[in-house]
């Protein structure tokens, strides 16, 4: 014990004269010195989804800023209490800009921030913001609204199934961006959606795509994170679209299309903005016009019109004339919620808790 | 009617799927537990089976290798447990779980090449006339050969236990050690034996998963189908028949509910999501009215250590 305080007082001794070393050194090697960015994950890296996407995104970062930048990620690490003590350490480690990539981390990122005010954090999918910690998400909808085209297009019995983890908003407004888009092209077309309780259960995701081909769907979308579903539709003969991730590895003949998200581009951006001190909060919102949402993987099947069909969406949203929820927007039992000619509030949007028409079955509540 | 006939059938089929690697991880830790081991490492085995299986198949391209090495992998790890709980009397619990963090961690490190590499499944059995009967032939001839392979090691495994006298044995072992010890039968041998079975059961329910079930290979992906088959086995009364209904009730259930979601079926996912486990327990209840037949059944020397020559 005795020992041991010695030791401790010796090397705290040592303190000031280190600190003193460190500002001497300071200033020279501030120019070289890479930026030390870190990044937290909320699940293993794997090949395909969300935190693949998001692995992408540091990877690019290694090779655009070559020298200039010493990246680490920390994967699995679970929301709530051991993310503080993760996103602690990774700014004690001398990381300037740290990533966390998950919404759980939200409330873990703004206390840590709060202790190191020179550090930037930046946290997905979150609604909280500070001085130094700013939040981004993707407008995932545009993606599935393109995916029901492509499903309008080329779904015979005109009904999809939709293998879903929670009935969150996040994932009721994706299910009803893919219906509206669906429906656009196919005004008869149907989305059954089975909940499966999980956002990872390659199992059960399996079985809930199987239990949809029998009820005649032909078409599988799916909002898990596992490549079980477009595995499922593959065997069964049907076709599947992807979500994440391209993932028509797995499902050669079944796989029309996927939509990617790409955090790319906002990462870069941000570095950027970061080396040259120009970095300020906000709460950052991307999607096809920036180049967030992407359709990738496209198989051979779906017919050029079909592209073409996509391609022309993808413009309009581009150019701001045109958005998935914008009216006329129906509930499922037809009441209007949107006007012919109006686009629904952003604050709507993520609130959304109420199928749209085309949805069969009744939303589960809570 | 003819239509929900044939709901029926896809329903049992998949019943019979979901329930297949339940059914093979119990059996072997209710030999394991016969024996007086209780290994809470099974879902560790099974990660590192389904790994080791997947890598074999897609190096040599045959099923039966990589099951074989799935098999080999889930004995390799419970040797390791037992060389802990046997041989150096650790605590059974403590080095069970320990049993599971590792191979969930050594399972994903061995596949971190094999991630974004998809298996052609193992396809259903196809016998030309059998298979195409209406009704019977998929109830019959349309499963997978892991399916068959289960039900043949559940019969091989009730026989041995009830019949055989190696079993007998083995169930002296696992009720009076010091007795069977008496009689000069090698205590620690048997459990090392029962032991490595449980792993290569353990190990071959996680081969059907990336062979059959989910024909890839992704971390974590048996999804705590290891901490149901340890349940079962409880639920069991350490008996093998029940097992297997216990299995397929559980494997039944899952599949039923995600059915009646597809047909509409407004029910709050959640309670659904439920349902098999409430069916577990409810049986379970039912069965543990009577007190005394639990702990009739339950192996008298289930978790304690053995010191031999004492």
């Amino acid at each position: 014990m005795n020992v041991l305080r010695e030791n401790l007082m010796k090397s705290l001794s040592l303190v000031p004269a280190l600190a003193a070393l460190a500002l001497a050194a300071a200033p020279p090697l501030a120019a070289q010195e890479p930026l030390k960015i870190g990044f937290v994950y909320v699940s293993p890296i794997g090949s395909a989804g969300w935190t693949y996407q998001h692995e992408l995104g540091r990877q690019s970062l290694e090779k655009t800023f070559a020298g200039k930048v010493k990246t680490t990620y920390v994967e699995s690490v679970p929301e709530g209490a051991d993310a503080e003590r993760v996103i602690r350490r990774l700014a004690q480690e001398g990381n300037k800009l740290i990533f966390t990539t998950s919404f759980g981390y939200m409330d873990p990122t703004v206390k840590v921030a709060r202790s190191f005010p020179n550090t930037v954090f930046e946290h997905a999918t979150g609604y909280k913001t500070a001085k130094n910690s700013g939040t981004y998400i993707i407008k995932f909808e545009e993606g599935r609204y393109l995916a029901g085209l492509v499903a309008g297009k080329m779904s015979k019995s005109g009904t999809a199934g939709y293998v879903a983890a929670f009935p969150i908003p996040e994932v009721i407004r994706g299910i009803n961006a893919f219906t509206i888009g669906m429906r656009e092209v196919n005004p008869k077309a149907k989305v059954r959606v089975v909940w499966v309780s999980s956002w990872y259960d390659p199992g059960k995701e399996r079985e809930a795509a199987e239990a949809l081909i029998a009820q005649g769907a032909d078409i599988i979308m799916q909002h898990t994170d596992s490549t079980a579903p477009v595995q499922a539709a593959e065997a069964k003969g049907v076709y599947a679209i992807g979500y994440h991730s391209d993932m028509s590895k797995f499902g050669p003949k079944a796989h029309l299309v996927a939509s990617t998200h790409n955090w790319t581009g906002y990462y870069q951006s941000v570095v950027e903005k970061v080396m040259k001190g120009q970095w300020k909060s906000e709460a950052f919102v991307g999607g096809i016009k920036e180049g967030m949402v992407v359709m990738a993987g496209w198989g051979p099947m779906v017919p050029g019109e079909v592209k073409k069909l996509v391609a022309e969406k993808e413009a309009l949203i581009k150019a701001g004339k045109f958005a998935p929820f914008q009216g006329p927007v129906k509930t499922q039992d037809g009441k209007e919620i949107v006007a012919a000619g109006k686009v629904m509030a952003e604050k709507d949007v993520l609130e959304m808790n109420y199928y749209v028409e085309g949805v069969e079955g009744q939303l589960p509540k809570k | 009617m003819i239509e929900a006939a044939e709901v029926a059938v896809v329903i049992l089929v998949a019943t019979l799927r979901a329930g297949t690697p339940l059914v093979l991880a119990a059996l072997g830790e209710l030999v394991t537990e016969r024996a007086g081991v209780l290994n809470l490492g099974v879902e560790g085995m099974m990660l590192v089976g389904a790994v080791a299986a997947i890598i074999t198949t897609l190096g040599t391209g045959s099923y039966v290798l990589g099951a074989l090495a799935g098999a080999l992998a889930g004995i390799a790890l419970a040797l390791v447990f037992g060389l802990l709980t046997l041989s150096l009397r650790a605590n059974q619990v403590a080095a069970g779980l320990a049993l599971t963090i590792f191979g969930l961690g050594l399972s994903a490190f061995l596949g971190l090449g094999y991630r974004d590499k998809p298996l052609e499944g193992l396809k259903p059995l196809a016998i030309p006339g059998l298979s195409d009967i209406p009704i019977v032939g998929p109830l019959v001839f349309g499963h997978d050969v892991f399916v068959y392979l289960s039900l043949v090691i559940f019969a091989g495994v009730s026989w041995f236990l009830a019949r055989a006298r190696g079993g007998l044995v083995l169930r002296a072992v696992g009720e009076a050690p010091e007795a069977a010890h008496a009689l000069g039968h090698k205590v620690l041998a048997v459990r090392y034996a029962a032991t490595a079975f449980g792993g290569a059961m353990a190990g071959l329910a996680g081969a059907y998963l990336t062979l059959a079930y989910t024909p890839m290979w992704a971390d974590q992906m048996t999804a705590g189908r290891g901490w149901i088959a340890l349940a079962l086995v409880v639920f069991a009364t350490w008996k093998p028949g029940r097992v297997l209904l216990g299995a397929y009730i559980f494997g039944g259930v899952t599949i039923a509910q995600l059915h009646l979601q597809a047909q509409g079926v407004a029910v709050s996912s959640h309670i659904l999501a439920m349902l098999p486990y409430v069916a577990t327990i409810l049986v379970l209840v039912l069965i543990a009215r009577d007190a005394t037949r639990i702990k009739l059944n339950a192996p008298a020397a289930l978790g304690k250590p053995f010191h031999p020559g004492r």
